[in-house]
């Protein structure tokens, strides 16, 4: 995937510990430029940690992590300068206007003032809140302070955004809005994207995800690779004779399928593109095609032994408000 | 770094400013947003101007009618240096709650992640709420005749120069207290606990002297004490008043035998609000 020349983010053996906790135990992966690269796990799995340390807010125990180019331990302010970071709890001043917000973050990033007014321009354009840039952030709803943030973690071009739970705590007509934005931000920017979720639906939307659990990477893939690994697609044909379309799928395919009443069930590694060629070639009258695909749970399943929900379910404390701002309160 | 290769798209290039540069802007820019937020916010400026008004023409006027005609000084004229420091003490300490407030709603993180030092940003919290408080304070510099205090300039601006040292001392001592501080309602606690005692200690609204040895001691101890007397010192330089009276009412401060300079005074001022600096620096920076 990413190889060293091209990767933006590079993690090599990372740990972190807290006391006796060992939150993130000895990870290592790349992330190349333009990719939006998902960080999935249960709260507590270690993926706030990881992101709060690449971000420079929280130092390594060990190991090393070079963003943009940059040492996050020896260059902070350098790894700084080439970031954008959304959290999951807003960290807007409410009390100034969206403008304002995002004029303030300018200057503290060095936005050289010849550039400022048309990037506000093209950031405010982008997460479609131009017509309320001089409006107070305090009569915003939610889905658009979110946004306010995505267009403020952008105001400097950063090399890589970092999104922690984009859309936790929003509702789904917000979300995909959201999610909107944020597509139209890669098209536009071809900026790389770090994000954190829990949700499925969200790593889907990935160009490569990692799945993280009890601080360990336990998978790294394109969504689609990931769930090959899990198992295969499934194929059900509901089929007039199922004798004689089993008969057809073994001497055509070699597939041994098995039969369910009218149904005829059989596993193939792409249904999507198995599917039309099987309709076109197969003689059997076929009254039906039902195809599941393994999900992003299944591959979770498959890696951790249980569903993101048990594991949510299981994680003590879990408090989903800030866990960057809690690890980084709390710095123990 | 050369190992990275170029991004696909022009970007901003990183900002080519000295260091000192990006720091002075930072400074600059939370100090700005400071001022924003204040200009903002017209119930403020109004309720916090209310309780100085209050103490001066409420309090003043009914203490000043107790006591006996005091050779023709006006009673609110011992008070207004008091008065003034009351204001700056109030404001200052008062703006050091702004980042209690950033830190409960979030956006003190969006300053702490940003690509300049922690110091900038506390100083410039430091010269935002300084300043605050000195407009506060020259409100109540405005009302001098209304108190009999005359508008000589050399006495106007030398008032204004010691308002500005006490606001950044304080506005600073205000930070240190607020860095720890993770609510809002505990900072509140805490004001209560530290303004009243460092203002009554002070001898804003009675001359110490008359206080018992052992409450002396603490009124040397208290900063605002350093404050207030060189304010009062060149207040009663331009009022007419006995010398017997100036002893009473304006007599400094004194460490055993020796009257402590006004420049000493400042002095101790100044260096209250440097060592307070450092130290809320040190306690921001280290939250990393």
């Amino acid at each position: 995937m990413a190889t060293p020349a091209d990767a933006v983010v590079e993690v090599r053996d990372l740990v972190k510990r807290f006391g006796p906790l060992e939150a993130v135990r000895g990870i290592s992966f790349d992330v190349a430029h333009g990719e939006a690269f998902g960080f999935i796990g249960p709260n507590g799995a270690g993926k706030s940690t990881t992101i709060s340390i690449l971000c420079t807010l929280l130092r390594p125990t060990s190991g090393t992590a070079r963003v943009a180019g940059f040492d996050v331990v020896r260059d902070p302010l350098a790894v700084r300068r080439r970031i954008g970071l959304v959290f999951q709890d807003p960290t807007l001043d409410e009390y100034l206007t969206a403008e304002e917000n995002l004029r303030f973050h300018a200057r503290l990033y060095g936005v050289p003032r010849r550039q400022l007014a048309r990037r506000l321009d093209e950031v405010l354009d982008m997460v479609e809140l131009g017509d309320r840039r001089h409006h107070l952030v305090r009569t915003f709803s939610g889905g658009m302070k979110r946004r306010l943030e995505i267009a403020r973690g952008l105001m400097h071009s950063p090399q890589v955004l970092f999104l922690d739970e984009p859309t936790i705590g929003l509702d789904p007509q917000t979300r995909s809005h959201i999610w909107s934005s944020i597509d139209e931000l890669r098209a536009r920017e071809q900026v790389t994207m770090f994000l954190t979720t829990h949700s499925m639906e969200e790593a889907e939307r990935c160009d490569r995800v990692a799945i993280i659990d009890h601080g360990e990477l336990v998978a790294t893939g394109t969504p689609e690779a990931l769930k090959e690994t899990v198992g295969q697609d499934r194929i059900e044909l509901h089929v007039d004779d199922p004798r004689e379309a089993l008969a057809e799928l073994r001497a055509r395919y070699g597939i041994a399928a098995s039969r369910h009443d009218g149904e005829v069930a059989f596993q193939v590694a792409r249904a999507d593109e198995f599917a039309p060629r099987l309709l076109a070639e197969l003689r059997t009258p076929t009254r039906a095609i039902h195809i599941a695909r393994p999900t992003l749970d299944d591959v979770f399943m498959a890696y951790t032994g249980r569903t993101i929900r048990d594991a949510e379910a299981s994680s003590a404390e879990r408090r989903h408000s800030g866990t960057i701002a809690r690890a980084w309160r709390g710095r123990r | 770094m050369s190992a990275t290769a170029a991004p696909p798209v022009a970007r901003a290039a990183p900002p080519a400013r000295g260091a000192l540069a990006d720091e002075l802007v930072a400074i600059g820019v939370v100090w700005h947003r400071e001022l924003l937020r204040f200009g903002r916010n017209r119930l403020r400026m109004v309720t916090s101007l209310v309780q100085p008004l209050l103490f001066l023409f409420v309090l003043g006027s009914g203490l000043s009618s107790m006591l006996p005609s005091s050779g023709g000084v006006d009673f609110r004229t011992f008070m207004f240096p008091g008065i003034i420091a009351m204001s700056v003490l109030f404001t200052s300490l008062f703006s050091a709650l702004s980042i209690v407030w950033d830190r409960e709603f979030g956006f003190l993180r969006e300053m702490l992640v940003a690509p300049v030092h922690r110091g900038a940003i506390v100083l410039g919290k430091c010269a935002g709420g300084a300043t605050i408080a000195t407009i506060q304070g020259s409100v109540i510099l405005l009302l001098a005749g209304a108190v009999h205090v005359p508008y000589a300039p050399e006495l106007l601006l030398a008032l204004l120069g010691f308002m500005v040292v006490t606001a950044v001392a304080l506005t600073a001592l205000g930070l240190l207290l607020a860095s720890r501080m993770q609510q809002i309602e505990s900072f509140m606690a805490v004001m209560n606990f530290v303004t009243l005692p460092m203002f009554f200690l002070a001898g804003a609204i009675f001359p110490p002297r008359g206080l018992p040895e052992w409450l002396s001691v603490l009124t040397k101890l208290d900063p605002l004490t350093y404050a207030v007397d060189p304010m009062r010192r060149e207040v009663f330089a331009h009022v007419e008043a006995s010398p017997a009276l100036e002893r009473t009412l304006s007599a400094g401060v004194r460490w055993g035998s020796w009257t402590v300079p006004i420049g000493v005074e400042l002095a101790i001022v100044a260096a209250v609000g440097a060592l307070s600096l450092v130290l809320a620096i040190k306690a921001f920076a280290r939250a990393e």
